[in-house]
């Protein structure tokens, strides 16, 4: 019998690479992350392995093996082994594996960066750039106040709209790992950069260093108004809260009148925090007496449909407002859909989280 | 010197406010200048002057008018809501919106005939629009008339939470609630005190053996012997019913009866209570509703009789109902049939106003924010201009 060797067994799956940059013994004679293929044809014989699976081999040749597996891989991949789409979908090597470091000496051990034997060399090379630039900027300007030419209103960066880098995207840089006061000096350095009036020049330095934050409410649909036969503006929302689900019609020009499920809202809702719950969006925006409103509402309890209403409201009232008040609402939580929900009783406890009463003996 | 320019510009304002009314409360007129001119605060758009009922019209519609604290304990022993009770004990001072419902109600009463059997009026609405409140009224208007008032302040209560049911004695299959009856006798004496001694019986009423009230006799020996032997309590509201019934349309001495029930729903449903075999008790079969009942049918005249429904109180009924069908029941209906319905709404927007004043007046709405715009629009959207739900959430505010 013949033992797997062991280059065999490796063929086609992600090599075990050491992670650490300090290994020595082997790692300079590896590079870093070898590029893998993506074939899933691998060469596996069993027989090699288990000695006496003679009959088990013979099976696996015969006809009716043969009809078994086609059918298994007809339901297994519809569209067929070697379709485009039927590919095991695997994520980009840089993405499983973290970025590491090149080699950092060269063939006669003395390593490239002066800064080395500090140990963070990215990170103090880039708090040396930035020391440098910042007294580049200030020499430039005693230089223009030497000329008579310095003004406090030069163009300054644009710091709107974005944030500094985080510092796990830091990390991610320089590929290096930094503690909490290092992440804050850094950004103390920066800050310090951005004080100085003429820093406008080390812009692209300083943008490579933040990042863009989302506008949020430029997510939000608004539906156009609709009018009806009367030309009275209405606009429907939905909502739901914790298993109950809300409908809503919103009209305008009405006297604040509001019917759920046919009913009263004073009688289906006698606690006044439900009540409040509705209210909270028409007082938010100050239209009170405005709207009249038809709900209809089932599931959960009558907290959550006072909950699924609001969320309804709030949305259906999206149509009749500007883009300034729209944000106003996303910033004061009415058209966040709340998230929790019941969670689960786990096994081995009375509860989701209350344990059993514990006894000492 | 600011005082007296101050007085005068009220009372010009006053004349432009509220015009004379006729003739028979012309005093009131001056009565009113000399009030305004030792409080000019008095001045109110809400409150008004005119504590008469017989007097008010619809220019006093969503004005509060003060009940005299020397009536309220005789007129109004027992048939307030209790809210409204505690409301009268903070406020010191007993203050009636007059509403249409109620006006309507006296303005029928005035012009009845009274020789015709008697008319019934029942008020229906939602829950906590005010019923009790107008029946409340109309009791005042009777009593300052000078009408006998029997005022039953919940039927319900004659039909569930019984501690003791006795089998009655005058009846062998009907059962008689002792506690109840005593109680409600002790309230009608104070209700009507300067009736008793001028009713004289028409028969003679034997209670036991020994025990007789002979005929000739007042009533008010009659209810007193009720409220002392409180085994024959039931028995004694029953004899009491009876002789009011046949003394009430009559033309010598002859006063007018109001009978006032308020959950009159109560009397033609189901009972809460049981008998020792634990089979349910009809209402029939209990001696006080047996002779209420009778009361109201109208076999008699020279009165009238006011009813309220009531959801709150009662047994066996969905808390979504409120029209006369659904809480009478067929059997009830009949019984009521023919009525004059009259319905209560909730507040109308000068209503509420006039309300919402109140409560700032008296300084019962604390908080600062309940003083602006904003704050009424909120208190109208929290309670719907619902008269009950606005004062539970006033309560707190």
């Amino acid at each position: 019998m013949n033992r797997l060797s062991g280059e065999e067994w490796q063929g086609g799956h992600y090599l075990s690479v050491p992670l650490s940059s300090h290994t020595h013994t082997n790692a300079h004679l590896q590079r870093h992350t070898r590029t893998h293929t993506h074939t899933h044809t691998h060469t596996f014989t069993l027989s090699r392995v288990v000695p006496s699976v003679a009959a088990l081999m013979t099976w696996l040749h015969s006809a009716a093996f043969t009809r078994r597996l086609a059918r298994s891989i007809a339901y297994l991949f519809p569209s067929g082994l070697f379709d485009n789409k039927a590919k095991p979908l695997m994520k980009h090597p840089d993405e499983v594996f973290p970025k590491q470091r090149a080699v950092q000496w060269g063939a006669d051990g003395r390593p490239f960066h002066f800064l080395f034997y500090t140990g963070k060399q990215s990170y103090y090379s880039l708090m040396h750039d930035t020391f440098t630039k910042a007294l580049a900027v200030e020499k430039h300007q005693d230089r223009l106040r030497g000329k008579g030419l310095f003004t406090q209103d030069a163009k300054q960066i644009s710091l709107v709209g974005s944030r500094w880098l985080l510092k796990e995207e830091l990390e991610e840089l320089l590929v290096e790992t930094i503690s909490d006061h290092d992440y804050a000096r850094f950004i103390q350095l920066m800050e310090r950069l951005l004080s100085l009036p003429y820093c406008s020049a080390e812009e692209d330095f300083v943008q490579r260093y933040r990042r863009q934050l989302e506008i949020q409410s430029s997510k939000q649909q608004v539906q156009p108004l609709q009018y009806d036969q009367h030309g009275v503006a209405y606009s429907t929302g939905d909502g739901r809260r914790k298993t109950a689900t809300g409908t809503v019609l919103l009209r305008d020009s009405g006297s604040g009148s509001i019917s759920i499920n046919g009913t009263n809202y004073v009688h289906y809702f006698p606690v006044l925090q439900d009540r409040e719950q509705l209210m909270f969006p028409l007082h938010f925006m100050g239209v009170l007496g405005r709207f009249d409103m038809q709900c209809s509402v089932s599931g959960g309890g009558h907290s959550s449909q006072a909950g699924a209403l609001r969320l309804a409201i709030s949305r259906a009232m999206l149509s009749f407002l500007s883009e300034g008040q729209v944000e106003t609402m996303r910033q004061a939580g009415l058209l966040t859909p709340d998230p929790r929900i019941k969670e689960r009783k786990k096994p081995g406890q009375e509860g989701a989280r209350r344990k059993f009463t514990w006894k000492k003996r | 010197m600011a005082l007296h320019r101050l007085s005068f510009r009220l009372r010009q304002t006053v004349a432009q406010v509220r015009p004379l009314h006729g003739s028979g409360c012309g005093q009131q007129q001056e009565a009113v200048g000399m009030e305004l001119e030792t409080r000019p605060e008095t001045l109110s758009i809400f409150r008004t002057q005119e504590n008469d009922p017989a007097c008010q019209s619809e220019q006093h519609l969503g004005q509060y008018y003060t009940v005299p604290p020397s009536h309220f304990h005789t007129v109004f022993p027992h048939g307030l809501p209790p809210r409204y009770q505690q409301q009268v004990k903070t406020f010191n001072e007993g203050c009636v919106m007059v509403r249409q419902p109620a006006l309507e109600l006296i303005s029928h009463l005035k012009r009845a005939d009274y020789s015709k059997p008697t008319m019934r009026y029942l008020l229906y609405g939602v829950k906590g629009s005010g019923k009790t409140m107008s029946l409340c009224h109309t009791v005042h208007y009777c009593s300052t008339q000078g009408w006998l008032v029997l005022h039953i302040p919940d039927a319900h209560l004659w039909v569930k939470n019984c501690k003791e049911l006795l089998p009655s004695s005058y009846h062998a299959s009907r059962f008689d609630q002792p506690i109840q009856a005593s109680n409600w006798l002790r309230n009608f004496r104070t209700t009507n005190e300067h009736f008793l001694s001028k009713i004289k019986l028409r028969q003679r009423y034997v209670w036991t053996k020994r025990e007789s009230t002979e005929e000739g006799r007042p009533l008010g020996e009659l209810v007193d012997m009720g409220v002392s032997r409180v085994k024959s309590s039931s028995d004694v509201v029953g004899a009491v019913l009876k002789e009011l019934r046949l003394q009430a349309g009559g033309t010598e001495g002859g006063f007018r009866l109001a009978v006032a029930v308020d959950g009159v729903n109560g009397l033609w449903g189901r009972t809460t209570l049981k008998k020792e075999d634990k089979s349910p008790v009809a209402p029939e079969e209990l001696t006080l509703v047996h002779n209420l009942r009778k009361m109201i049918n109208n076999d008699w005249c020279g009165g009238a009789v006011i009813a309220t429904l009531s959801q709150t109180g009662s047994l066996y009924a969905p808390s979504s109902a409120y029209l006369p069908q659904e809480l009478l029941g067929e059997e009830g209906f009949d019984s009521m049939d023919p009525f004059v319905p009259v319905p209560v709404s909730l507040y109308s927007e000068k209503e509420f106003e006039s309300c919402y004043l109140y409560y700032l007046d008296r300084h019962w709405l604390q908080h600062p924010h309940s003083r602006t715009e904003e704050g009424k629009k909120e208190l109208i959207f929290l309670s719907n201009r619902n008269p009950s739900v606005l004062e539970r959430l006033c309560a707190f505010l």
